[in-house]
């Protein structure tokens, strides 16, 4: 059982919790993960670490209200407990040797860039972010993200914040003002990593993005989170979670990610029915 | 005496309708009456070869003997100084592969029914304290990582001897294999429950939730305190076949069907995981595995469900009894045939194209298969389960570097399961890749019995 110590809306969907886990904590690096399993009837889901305190043995989730899983979490706050959780699962981010840094990210996956782009930073790069969310009020993490490069790209699908654009829009120009990266870090739907990616590709400038895959064990074990790099089958949980972008089959990890669908519609249905919310 | 019957004693099987439709066990426990007569068959032969079928050595003429003499409870104390969990062994062992292969009474007849014996004797006792010996405390502790058959025959062992016992396991859950794999239709969960419950209560501590290699390090285990380390983290890694399709939705790997099903019960209305239930469902390969496969889905509601089989019904390795089980419960098998590429209708499965093979023998005698490469065809399937295999895990392999590995991702340890590093144990599928529950106890005892040498 896993205390958790606190927990804040980020947004109306988005939120924060702190929770107690030392083992957890001691290990944890940026780019890694948990799973958790809320109850005993519960699914098992991976959520990457937003930032681990090995002093005082706890770590920090960033989550989305989505499915039943992440709703049943919504419903816990500080004193109450998660079930199972293990970890840092997945290879930690390789943070060093790279002078400039380019990272976008979309809506809440900030929360798996912004540790990663910190990261980066101390180890010397010159981080620039984009960051990319539907409207306003779904911004998050907004002080990090300047904190991390106060001249940050915050950018709106609607044009609600100032700039109307996509992260892709924002990331064309740049890379059309002939200013040289040595990386780019894209995070987000698998339809913006892939949109980065075909960006990037032209200017061939190397490319990291992140897998959220469909996992159960997170260990090597299922091949749920299986992923096609270079044509050949990589497990996200073990090799990944981040890949070379211009090798991946981001159509294929379009579909796979959909595999469950229609029961995950379903099963979020009937949960809602059960608990009666509001604005899911 | 002597029951001179050349055949077993029937057992009682579940009706086919709550076969086919629920994950009620299948074969029932032996009742008084049958066990005795069952017993009675046996010779009790001088030089016991069915004892060196056993990869434990229980002292099988001895415990059926007591059976004999109605001495139920010593019978349960003999098989028990080799076997901490014969409720499960007395399941899931493929004994016609052991012991019962060794049987003088199997040469003109059945031998006699020794697994059904064993889980007869153990299923009675199922629910009782073990007594506790008074130990020697020994003041020293192992870590196991691991609490599959092989981490839990390991850990009672040296528990009984006074070790403090510590086990490491990854899941939510004990049990490795038994719990995410093994069906409850094979292996019912309270006897999981009751047997690790057991060796809870004779003081074997469980943390579940700790991959070691990533939570903790071996390292970390030492410096917690641990006097030795025994490493029994089993295959977990599905075989992958390299084939085009492989990685489309629909085509799964056993381990992933097994642990939804298993495992997160995404079979059960009330359990969050979901699991697609398929017209059709083809499984690949003709182990265990593949027949757990064939028989869950069966139950889930797949209206087909075919096991396609590079070789013949010679040379499954699956058990008798669980093909014969799958086939009575409706599973259609098709022999001699290969996969060779998945194939999908707007990114969704629909078909598997195979070749056909036939059987040839190489210059030692070894049946090899070779494609007939015009003969093509296709069978139809919306989902596809690949069951040939697992090798270990990867992770200790990448974190681990004080322990030498093979290039397969197996540990090599000697055969007393000493690994390249000094109080470092091995055994079970992590050093052979994938093979059977009871050869993995096997290990477990032998590593009990070496660290408990190298420690004194």
């Amino acid at each position: 059982m896993f205390e958790i110590l606190s927990k804040k809306y980020l947004n109306e969907f988005v939120i924060h919790i702190s929770v107690k886990a030392p083992l957890i904590a001691k290990k944890a690096l940026p780019g890694q993960f948990v799973i958790l399993k809320v109850d005993e009837k519960g699914e098992r889901i991976p959520l990457t670490i937003f930032k681990a305190d090995k002093k005082i043995g706890i770590i920090e989730l960033i989550y989305q209200k989505l499915g039943t899983t992440t709703l049943k979490l919504s419903q816990k706050g500080a004193g109450d407990f998660i079930l199972d959780l293990v970890g840092p699962l997945g290879k930690p981010s390789q943070t060093k040797g790279y002078a400039n840094v380019l990272v976008v990210s979309g809506g809440v996956a900030n929360a798996i860039s912004c540790p990663i782009a910190e990261s980066f930073k101390k180890n010397g790069s010159n981080v620039e972010m984009i960051s990319g969310f539907r409207n306003k009020s779904l911004i998050i993490l907004e002080d990090e993200i300047r904190n991390i490069d106060n001249k940050a790209q915050i950018v709106t699908d609607d044009g609600s914040n100032g700039k109307k654009a996509l992260v892709t829009n924002i990331l064309q120009e740049k890379l059309s003002n002939d200013k040289h990266y040595d990386l780019v870090l894209a995070i987000g739907p698998i339809m913006m990593m892939s949109a980065v990616c075909n960006i990037t590709k032209k200017f061939g400038i190397k490319t990291i993005v992140s897998m959220n895959s469909i996992m159960i064990d997170g260990t090597g074990m299922c091949g749920g989170c299986r992923v096609l790099v270079n044509n050949e089958v990589k497990f996200a949980c073990i090799d990944g979670p981040e890949f070379d972008g211009h090798m991946i089959d981001f159509k294929n990890a379009n579909m796979r990610n959909a595999m469950f669908i229609n029961q995950e519609k379903k099963s979020k249905e009937k949960y809602c029915n059960l608990f009666i919310f509001k604005g899911v | 005496m002597i029951n001179n019957s050349k055949v077993k004693e029937a057992i009682k099987i579940l009706e086919k309708q709550e076969r086919t439709t629920t994950f009620k066990e299948v074969e029932l426990t032996l009742d008084d009456n049958s066990a005795l007569n069952e017993a009675l068959r046996c010779l009790n032969c001088k030089n016991s070869p069915c004892k060196s079928g056993c990869p434990v050595g229980i002292d099988i003429p001895r415990f059926i003997n007591l059976i004999s003499n109605n001495d139920i409870k010593e019978a349960y104390n003999v098989i028990l100084e080799d076997n901490l969990l014969p409720s499960i062994c007395g399941r899931v062992c493929p004994q016609e592969k052991q012991c019962e292969s060794k049987c003088v009474k199997g040469k003109i007849g059945e031998p006699v029914a020794i697994g059904r014996l064993e889980r007869y004797v153990a299923d009675k006792f199922i629910n009782e304290d073990k007594p506790l010996k008074e130990k020697q405390i020994k003041n020293k502790k192992i870590a196991i990582i691991g609490s599959g058959p092989s981490g839990l025959t390991c850990a009672g062992m040296l528990c009984k001897n006074g070790y403090n016992v510590e086990i490491f396991e990854a899941l939510h859950v004990a049990g490795g294999v038994l719990s995410y794999g093994i069906p409850s239709f094979r292996l019912p969960r309270n006897i999981i429950k009751s047997q690790i419950d057991n060796l809870e209560k004779m003081g074997v501590i469980i943390h579940t939730n700790v991959v070691v290699g990533k939570t903790l390090s071996i390292d970390d285990l030492f410096s917690m305190g641990f006097n030795a380390v025994y490493i029994s983290t089993g295959a977990g890694l599905p075989k992958v076949m390299n084939i085009s399709g492989e990685n489309l939705p629909g085509v799964m790997y056993a381990n992933e069907f097994l642990t939804r099903i298993n495992l997160m019960k995404a079979y059960k209305e009330d359990y969050d995981t979901p699991i697609c239930i398929p017209k059709s469902l083809v499984v690949v390969g003709a182990g265990n595995v593949a027949m757990d496969v064939a028989r869950c889905a069966v139950r889930i509601g797949c209206e087909k469900v075919t096991v396609l089989y590079r070789k013949t019904e010679d040379e499954m390795p699956a058990r008798r009894d669980e093909y014969i089980h799958a086939k009575e419960e409706g599973v259609n098998f098709e022999f001699l045939k290969t996969p060779i590429e998945f194939l999908d209708n707007d990114g969704k499965l629909n078909s598997i194209r195979y070749a056909k093979v036939q059987l040839k023998e190489n210059s030692e005698g070894k049946k090899i298969f070779e494609i007939l490469e015009n003969e093509k065809d296709i069978i139809l399937a919306n989902m596809v389960v690949i069951a040939i295999g697992n090798s270990p895990n990867k992770i200790l392999y990448e974190n681990e570097k004080n322990i030498d590995f093979k290039d397969n991702g197996c540990i090599i340890a000697n055969d007393n399961t000493k690994t390249s590093r000094k109080f470092v144990y091995a055994g079970g599928d992590v050093v052979t890749g994938a093979a059977t529950v009871i050869l993995a106890m096997s290990a477990g005892k032998k590593a009990a019995i070496q660290i408990d040498k190298d420690l004194s």
